[in-house]
């Protein structure tokens, strides 16, 4: 056991105490250091920290608005939110989501696909957010969940307000319908607002719905939620709520317009009845049309095939959208044009031997043998070409594109529908620019019944049959009233066309429906204060070849359907009081007296007394038929039990 | 046999030795793991489970072990050195062969009560074993390049073995207290500053060794260092905690969010809060005020250690005084330099006050010699 030396002596010893203050200066910088940084981080960038402490934990969520309401100038329900059901399951409530899933098809029906949806969708999003299982689930399925919740953890019924159409095709092509915004809508819409992004959010995507999207959107309210680091939302810090979207009450008559649908039903065809006095359309329909449920649901496959296969064009609006040749509806603007310029008085005449020369061609007359001597009067009772040939060949194409203009006709009218068309009043400088070609007297003639290049949508023959009846520029209004606040009228200050010249085509008119000899005369109203005035038009939708008019023109009847004539009427009533304009195309119905004059008769007699109109309207002869097909109307129009319907309620 | 030649006449014997232990420190420890309650209650909600008593329940049983181990004389945890280096040896090795494996690592050893992370306790065996043998080595052979070798590669064979758990930060932190040490010790200083030199021109060679065959790191340590460069690069992957981090120890500002108020640490957004990242919580809820109080805290144990080793005479009590702080500085220094910013993120805990038995565990054992030092000091 050595005596062990001082530990206290040599060089090295000497150096710890040194060596232990270098080192702890070290460690007194970098503390100094670390109290710095923290410093710098929480004084100086307090502020900048704070803020994004903040971004994390706050989130804002979007409260959809409710929609706007639509309605019918009686306030009937044509567009509302109704309930719509559907079951969600929040996977970290339910456990065993194989055993949920297998319970809850013992109980309703499953979709396989919608289930593989369903699991990769709660495969990639946080355990706690409830996943859709099954939409659009009937009442009675809800009420099985629900009764049986116990045997079913983290399965909820939920109900939210979807689009729904009380009228089904009665409105579908005037309200259109709503649908899921797509990612082709979102690409549509500049800066789209950030409720839009919202999952099944529904927005207008046809007609009305589409139009007046922005009235009918409302505004979307916000809160702000606490959300952890996971999304999960942990309590509510405030919230601003939205607005609800306007509602809109229409000009429609609900009931006008379903009678008018019903009337239609069978044909290809389209019907506008125009208030004399506003402007308000009282009923606008198409026909055949389709329910615009299917569309808000998500329309399948098949029923969507259906539609577009349908030569009769079901999605298509022919009110506003379908152009025509109006044919000899047309011979109104002729005659007016021709009465402004001076170039016919009212006593005036022209031979009509059945055909007349023009240029090189022939343009014949829908009689063969002509009508021979035709003033004014009769040349709109008998609708004869040749007049019109004769006297549109003097007061040249622009002045009848002006009076066209004039009369609503040629330029697109402004109602919040889809596809409104502009139809086409042609003139000497619209063919020049869009055909290159001069204009032809040939074409005068075409146009002068409305034939050639002359196209007009139903709507616009009504405006055109309102503003020969008032002698103001009527113009459609469909929406009367947003959210209360009434829209502005559409009736029109007085047109700059005489009155007395007005006076002479309106007389004519009237003796269309109401002389023996008149085109409409089987059409006429027998009630002394409802009587009323028209005008039918056939407009051809082929050429007759020489070679057919020398073998004898083929009737109608016999052509095939997509061949035949296009059967129009116009009118109006009462003839001294004009209160409705009626506009009514049977697309290929062949004649118009024939076809399209009855129609529009029941439609505006329908008007005129608001409700079914008593036989005593009606000439005698016809009152047996119109009885038959009153009641089978009347059956038609109750309202039809829908199976999805029952289901529903 | 040595330890004869100390005055032991007048050192305290019994239960006076309680008297004569260093006081200050221990209270300085109670408060410093007191706060690391308060924290621990706070980020679990407002309960004392699951974190905070169980820690408490720990904190107990460190000082109890700090109190046996203050108690036995210096000179026996001397001459245990080299045994304590050794017992730690192999249980690094142990844990290599059949250590349970957690975030990708094999770090543990399961004793059915705790895990015992053999790691930790190597820190401050390594710490003994060198005061020892510079207590043992004639003061004029310190410098010679023999005497020198010898040290290192005790200081080297763990610094393997713990990376190749992986864990990069403890042995970084094995290394920096060993190469401390031999500066305290009185090492030329030209040997550190070849040491430089060479860890320079090292971590120039393991940058390179990138996507090479002999890749020297595992990728997510190479993709934690990316992280650290620049964070932005990955806000929502690895990059997540440090910003995440910042943020929450930034919006403390002055006076902090309140007690269990911060939304980083309440709504989760914060990492491993209760562990690594306690101290962004303390940051976040007790501002700035609350960070430096426990920055003083820290600064004063580090005080009373570095007074109680050069009050000393004896050679190893120094040297294990000194170096017990220097682990104790690192810890803390690279935890929060971790969570501001300023450091990859390593997975260092805060010492006292992150969640964890045996990291404490071992800590307090390691104030114990510190305090058996101040006892036993020779006077």
């Amino acid at each position: 056991m050595s005596q062990r030396k001082p530990k206290s002596q040599g060089l090295a010893y000497k150096r710890l105490p040194r060596r232990a203050l270098v080192l702890g200066g070290l460690q007194a910088a970098f503390i100094g250091g670390l109290a710095a940084r923290m410093r710098f981080m929480q004084v100086d960038q307090a502020d900048q920290y704070r803020l994004l402490a903040e971004e994390n934990r706050i989130n804002i969520r979007l409260i959809p608005p409710t929609r706007g309401r639509i309605y019918d100038r009686n306030g009937q329900v044509i567009g509302q939110n109704s309930p719509s059901y559907r079951i969600v399951i929040v996977p970290e409530d339910a456990g065993d989501i194989d055993k949920v899933v297998a319970k809850l098809s013992e109980l309703i029906p499953l979709n396989e696909d919608e289930i593989e949806r369903a699991r990769s969708e709660m495969r990639r999003s946080a355990p706690f957010l409830p996943v859709t299982l099954v939409d659009q689930v009937t009442w009675e399925d809800i009420s099985k969940v629900a009764v049986n919740a116990p045997a079913l953890p983290g399965v909820t019924p939920e109900v939210g307000l979807t689009r729904q159409y009380p009228r089904y095709e009665d409105f579908a092509h005037i309200v259109g319908y709503v649908g899921p915004v797509s990612d082709y809508d979102l690409g549509l819409i500049e800066d789209p607002e950030p409720v839009l992004r919202i999952p099944r959010f529904q927005i207008g995507k046809v007609g009305l719905e589409a139009k007046q999207e922005t009235s009918l959107r409302g505004k979307a309210g916000a809160k702000r939620v606490e959300v952890n680091a996971t999304g999960r939302v942990m309590r509510e810090l405030d919230r601003q709520e939205g607005k609800p979207g306007a509602d809109l009450q229409l000009s429609i008559d609900a009931d006008l317009q379903q009678y008018a649908q019903a009337r239609l039903a069978g044909e290809s065809a389209a019907a506008v009845v125009i208030d004399c006095e506003t402007g308000d359309l009282r009923a606008i329909s198409s026909a055949p049309s389709f329910d615009p449920n299917l569309f808000v649901r998500g329309i399948s496959v098949a029923d969507y095939q259906n539609l577009t296969q349908d030569k009769y064009r079901p999605l298509s609006n022919k009110t506003v959208q379908g152009t025509y040749p109006p044919g000899s509806t047309f011979k109104m603007v002729t005659a007016l044009a021709a009465l402004e310029a001076g170039v016919i008085g009212p006593g005036n005449t022209v031979y009509c031997p059945g055909h007349l020369k023009v240029g090189s061609r022939r343009f014949h007359c829908w009689k063969r043998g002509g009508h021979g001597t035709v003033d004014l009067g009769l040349s709109l009772k008998r609708s004869c070409d040749v007049y019109y040939y004769d006297v549109a060949l003097r007061v040249g194409i622009d002045k009848i594109s002006d009076m066209a203009r004039t009369l609503g006709l040629g330029a697109k009218h402004d109602i919040p529908m889809s596809a409104v068309a502009a139809g086409l009043a042609p003139n000497q400088e619209w063919k020049q620019r869009v055909h290159g070609e001069e204009w032809l007297v040939g074409d005068t003639a075409n146009a002068s019944i409305g034939q050639g290049f002359m196209l007009a949508s139903p709507l616009q023959l009504a405006v055109m049959a309102a503003r020969i009846a008032t002698g103001r520029a009527i113009s459609p209004r469909l929406v009367r009233s947003v959210d209360g606040v009434e829209q502005p009228s559409g009736a029109g200050e007085p047109l700059d066309i005489s009155p007395f010249n007005l006076e002479q085509v309106r007389k004519a008119m009237f003796s269309v429906s109401n002389d023996r000899r008149g085109t409409a005369y089987r059409s006429r109203i027998i009630a002394d204060e409802f009587r009323m005035a028209g005008k039918t038009g056939t407009s051809q939708v082929r050429n007759i070849t020489k070679a057919e008019r020398a073998a004898g023109v083929i009737r109608n009847e016999d052509l095939p359907w997509e061949r035949r004539d296009h059967a129009l009427f116009v009118s109006f009533a009462p003839y001294d009081n004009p209160k409705y304009a009626v506009a009514v195309i049977i697309e290929h119905g062949g004649g118009g007296s024939k076809a399209a004059a009855p129609v529009a008769r029941d439609i505006m007699l329908q008007a005129l007394y608001n409700g079914t109109p008593p036989l005593e309207a009606y000439p005698v002869a016809d009152r047996e038929r119109i009885k038959e097909q009153q009641k089978r109307l009347e059956g038609d129009r109750r309202p039809k039990a829908r199976p999805d319907e029952k289901d529903r309620a | 046999m040595s330890y004869l030649e100390y005055a032991v006449k007048s050192t305290p014997s019994g239960f006076r030795k309680f008297l004569y232990m260093n006081w200050p420190l221990t209270l300085l420890l109670i408060s410093t793991a007191s706060a690391g309650f308060l924290m621990l209650y706070s980020v679990a909600g407002g309960s004392w489970l699951p974190w905070a008593e169980p820690q408490m329940e720990r904190f107990g049983l460190g000082l109890t072990v700090m109190f046996i181990v203050a108690l036995v004389p210096i000179w026996f945890w001397r001459n245990m050195s080299v045994l304590a280096y050794l017992g730690s040896i192999a249980l690094l090795v142990f844990v290599e062969l059949f250590g349970t494996v957690g975030m990708g690592a094999q770090r543990w050893i399961d004793l059915g009560f705790m895990r015992l992370q053999p790691s930790e306790v190597m820190k401050v065996t390594l710490v003994m074993l060198l005061a020892a043998y510079y207590d043992w080595l004639p003061s004029y052979k310190t410098s010679r390049p023999l005497w020198v070798i010898l040290p290192v590669i005790l200081i080297l064979i763990p610094t393997f073995m713990v990376l190749r758990q992986p864990d990069l930060g403890t042995s970084i932190l094995l290394l920096a207290a060993g190469g401390g040490l031999m500066f305290l010790a009185g090492v030329h200083w030209a040997y550190f500053a070849a040491v430089i030199a060479a860890v320079v021109g090292l971590i120039a060679t393991v940058f390179n060794s990138r996507g090479t065959e002999w890749q020297l790191l595992k990728d997510y340590q190479f993709r934690r260092i990316d992280t650290f460069l620049d964070p932005s690069t990955d806000p929502l992957g690895a990059g997540y905690h440090i910003t995440q981090s910042k943020i929450a120890l930034g919006s403390g500002g002055w006076n902090g969010r309140g007690f269990m108020q911060g939304t980083q640490s309440r709504l989760n957004f914060l990492p491993e809060k209760h562990t690594d990242f306690i101290f962004t919580t303390l940051a976040e809820e007790f501002g700035f005020v609350g960070g430096i109080t426990l920055l003083v805290l820290y600064t004063l144990i580090l005080i009373f250690c570095i007074v109680t080793a050069l009050s000393t005479k004896d050679r190893f009590s120094s040297l294990v005084t000194l170096g017990i702080a220097l682990n104790f500085f690192l810890f803390f220094a690279v935890n929060m330099s971790m969570v501001m910013g300023l450091a990859p993120v390593v997975g260092v805990p805060l010492p006292m006050v992150s969640y964890g038995g045996s990291a404490m565990l071992v800590l307090m054992a390691a104030f114990g010699i510190v305090q058996s030092a101040h006892i036993h000091r020779p006077r």
